[in-house]
C-alpha cells in the first residue's frame, strides 16, 4: 500500500510527481536551497516540491531538518539562497495577507482583546468596522471562544491563545494557511482538542493547509499528504500520499487509529524518522 | 524568588522597615553630643522643619520650581527618546547609525557640560533644564532601545503575514508591544533626573528646592537641608506612584491574570 517514494542518495534534484493530475498546485519550490551561517549549515538543499490546492501537507522530519525554513520561505519571511519559491507563477518577495500563519509561540499581541486580535488582520486590510465585526465573531465561533471575545490574552490558556492565532489567521481569508508547529507549546490532551477542531476547519473552510510538525501521528491525522524530509542538509526523502484514508477526515481520533493501514503508515514513518535520527545507515 | 507575602504583610513589614529606619537615625541622633546635635537633628526635628517650610515659610513656590523643571525637561527627553529608540530598534539601518554617537554620549558626565550651559544660556532656567535634559535623555534612549529590541519576533512576524506595512508594524505592533515597559524605563530614568536637579539647583541658582538647601548651608541650617532631602525623596516616591497609577491606567492587561 504504501507509495513513498524514498530519495535516491545521489543528490540530484528531487522533482515530485504530481498526485492527482490536473489537480493545481498554487505554490512550487523549484530547487530551493537555503543555507545559514555562510554555507556552514544547509537546512534546505535542492528542494522541488509542489504544493496543491484545498488539501492539507504536512511536512516532518527530525529537528533541524529545514521543515519550519521552507514554511518560512513560502510565507516569505526568509528568502532563498538558491532557486525560487512561486505562487500562481509569481516568485514570493515577501510576507502577504493570501499566505496567513500561526506559530508555535504565542503571537496574539496582548494589548488587544480577543476580537480585536481576531480583526487585526482585516482591520490591516481596510476591510469596514462592521464587517470586521461580524467575520471576527464569526471565525471565534469556529475556535468556540465566543464567550472570550472581550477577555484579553493574558487571561487565556495556551490553548485558547493558540485558537485566537488560528482564528485571525483565518480572518484575513488567505489561500494558503501555513501551520508551524502550532501545538508544540500544549500538552497532549489539548493538543488532541486542537487537532479535532482542526479538522472541523480543514472540513469548513476551502483552504490549502501546510502543517510543520515533528509528531507523527498528527500528520497523519491532519495531513492528505505528508513530505518527509531529512536532517541537515534538508532533502525530501519521502513524499507520501495518505491514501489509506481514502479521502475521508476522521472527526474523532479514535475514528483514525481503527482505519486500516493506519499502523503500517506510522510504523513506516517512525521507521523513516529513525533512520534520519541515527544518520543513514545503508 | 522564595517565600510568600500576603498584602497586609507586605503594607506591616513595608511600615516597620520605615519605622527602623527612622528609629536608627533618632538613636544616632540621641548618641550625638548635646552641642553639635544642632548638626544632627532627629527625624522629628526634620519632618516638623519640613511641614514648617511648607505652610510657614514660601517654601512651595519653590517646591513648584523644582517640579516645573523636573518635568519640563523630563517630557522632553522623553519626546526625542521614544522615537530614537523606537526607530533605532525597528529598522538596523538606523540603528546602526545612532546608536554609537548615542552610546558614546551616554559616557560624557552630564555635570561636565554646566560651565557650558552657564556659559551659552547664564543662570537661567532653560540652562538647568538643559542640564536634565542631558542628563537622561541618552540613558532613557538606551533604556527604549532595549525595551523595543525585547519585542518578541513572532509578533512582527505574524503582522508580516497579516499584510502589515512597516509603518503600520512601528507604530501599531512594535510600540503598543513594548509600551508598558518603555513606561517602566521612564520611570526608572525619572530617578536620575531628580538627581540631577539639584546639582542644577546648587550651581547659580535662586529658587528651587536644591537653592533653599544651598542657602541653609550657608546659615548652617542642618535640618533645613535635610528637610529638603526629605521633600525630594517624598516628590520622588509620589512622582514613581504616578508612573505605577498610570501604567495601570494605560496598560490594564498588564494587571490581568489567567
Amino acid at each position: 500500500m504504501s507509495l513513498a517514494r524514498n530519495e535516491d542518495s545521489t543528490g540530484e534534484p528531487t522533482r515530485m510527481v504530481a498526485q492527482k493530475s490536473g489537480q493545481k498546485a498554487p505554490i512550487k519550490a523549484e530547487r530551493l536551497s537555503k543555507e545559514y551561517l555562510g554555507g556552514k549549515r544547509v537546512a534546505l538543499d535542492d528542494v522541488s516540491v509542489d504544493i496543491y490546492s484545498n488539501q492539507v501537507t504536512a511536512l516532518i522530519g527530525p529537528s533541524g531538518c529545514g521543515k519550519t525554513t521552507l514554511l518560512r520561505v513560502i510565507a516569505g519571511l526568509e528568502y532563498p539562497s538558491y532557486g525560487t519559491v512561486s505562487m500562481h507563477g509569481q516568485p514570493i518577495k515577501g510576507p502577504g495577507p493570501d499566505r496567513g500563519m500561526v506559530f508555535q509561540a504565542y503571537t496574539s499581541f496582548p494589548w488587544l482583546t480577543v476580537i480585536d486580535n481576531v480583526a487585526h488582520g482585516m482591520a490591516i486590510q481596510g476591510v469596514d468596522r462592521k464587517e470586521q465585526r461580524e467575520r471576527a465573531e464569526q471565525f471565534l465561533r469556529l475556535v468556540h471562544l465566543q464567550d472570550y471575545a472581550q477577555a484579553y490574552p493574558v487571561e487565556l490558556s495556551g490553548g485558547m491563545k493558540q485558537r485566537v492565532a488560528i482564528a485571525r489567521a483565518l480572518a484575513q481569508d488567505p489561500e494558503v494557511l501555513l501551520l508551524d508547529e502550532p501545538f508544540g507549546a500544549l500538552d497532549a490532551q489539548v493538543t488532541w482538542e486542537m487537532e479535532e477542531m482542526v479538522v472541523d476547519i480543514i472540513e469548513r473552510e476551502a483552504k490549502t493547509f501546510i502543517l510543520v510538525t515533528h509528531d507523527i501521528q498528527e500528520a497523519i491525522y491532519l495531513a492528505d499528504r505528508i513530505i518527509f524530509f531529512t536532517r541537515q542538509p534538508g532533502k525530501i526523502k519521502a513524499d507520501i500520499p495518505m491514501e489509506f484514508k481514502g479521502g475521508k477526515r476522521f472527526p474523532k481520533k479514535e475514528e483514525l487509529l481503527a482505519t486500516s493501514g493506519y499502523v503500517d503508515m506510522e510504523k513506516q514513518l517512525y521507521s523513516m524518522m529513525r533512520e534520519e535520527i541515527q544518520g543513514r545507515i545503508s | 524568588m522564595l517565600g510568600s507575602v500576603s498584602q497586609a504583610q507586605a503594607v506591616i513589614l513595608g511600615v516597620a522597615g520605615v519605622l527602623a529606619w527612622l528609629l536608627l537615625w533618632e538613636f544616632i541622633h540621641f548618641l550625638t553630643p548635646a552641642a553639635q546635635q544642632k548638626f544632627v537633628p532627629g527625624p522629628d526635628q526634620v519632618i516638623v522643619e519640613m511641614f514648617r517650610l511648607v505652610f510657614e515659610e514660601a517654601f512651595l513656590p519653590d517646591i513648584g520650581k523644582s517640579l516645573y523643571r523636573i518635568y519640563v525637561s523630563f517630557a522632553a527627553a522623553c519626546l526625542v527618546a521614544v522615537p530614537f529608540g523606537l526607530l533605532m530598534g525597528s529598522f538596523v539601518k538606523v540603528k546602526a547609525l545612532v546608536n554609537p554617537t548615542v552610546g558614546g554620549w551616554r559616557y560624557l558626565p552630564a555635570a561636565s557640560f554646566v560651565p557650558l550651559l552657564l556659559v551659552y544660556f547664564g543662570p537661567t532656567d532653560v540652562a538647568k533644564m538643559a542640564l536634565l535634559f542631558l542628563g537622561c535623555v541618552f540613558f532613557l534612549i538606551a533604556l527604549i532601545l532595549d525595551d523595543v529590541l525585547a519585542v518578541p519576533k513572532e509578533l512582527i512576524e505574524s503582522a508580516q503575514t497579516m499584510g502589515a506595512s512597516r509603518w503600520h508594524i512601528v507604530c501599531r505592533v512594535i510600540f503598543p508591544a513594548a509600551a508598558p515597559q518603555i513606561l517602566d524605563s521612564m520611570r526608572n530614568m525619572i530617578a536620575v533626573s531628580w538627581t540631577y536637579l539639584v546639582i542644577a539647583e546648587i550651581v547659580a541658582a535662586t529658587d528651587g528646592i536644591g537653592a533653599v538647601m544651598m542657602r541653609a548651608a550657608r546659615f548652617l541650617h542642618v535640618d533645613v537641608i535635610m528637610a529638603g532631602i526629605l521633600t525630594i525623596g517624598v516628590l520622588g516616591v509620589l512622582t514613581d506612584i504616578g508612573f505605577r497609577l498610570a501604567s495601570r491606567k494605560l496598560f490594564p492587561y498588564t494587571q490581568l491574570r489567567r
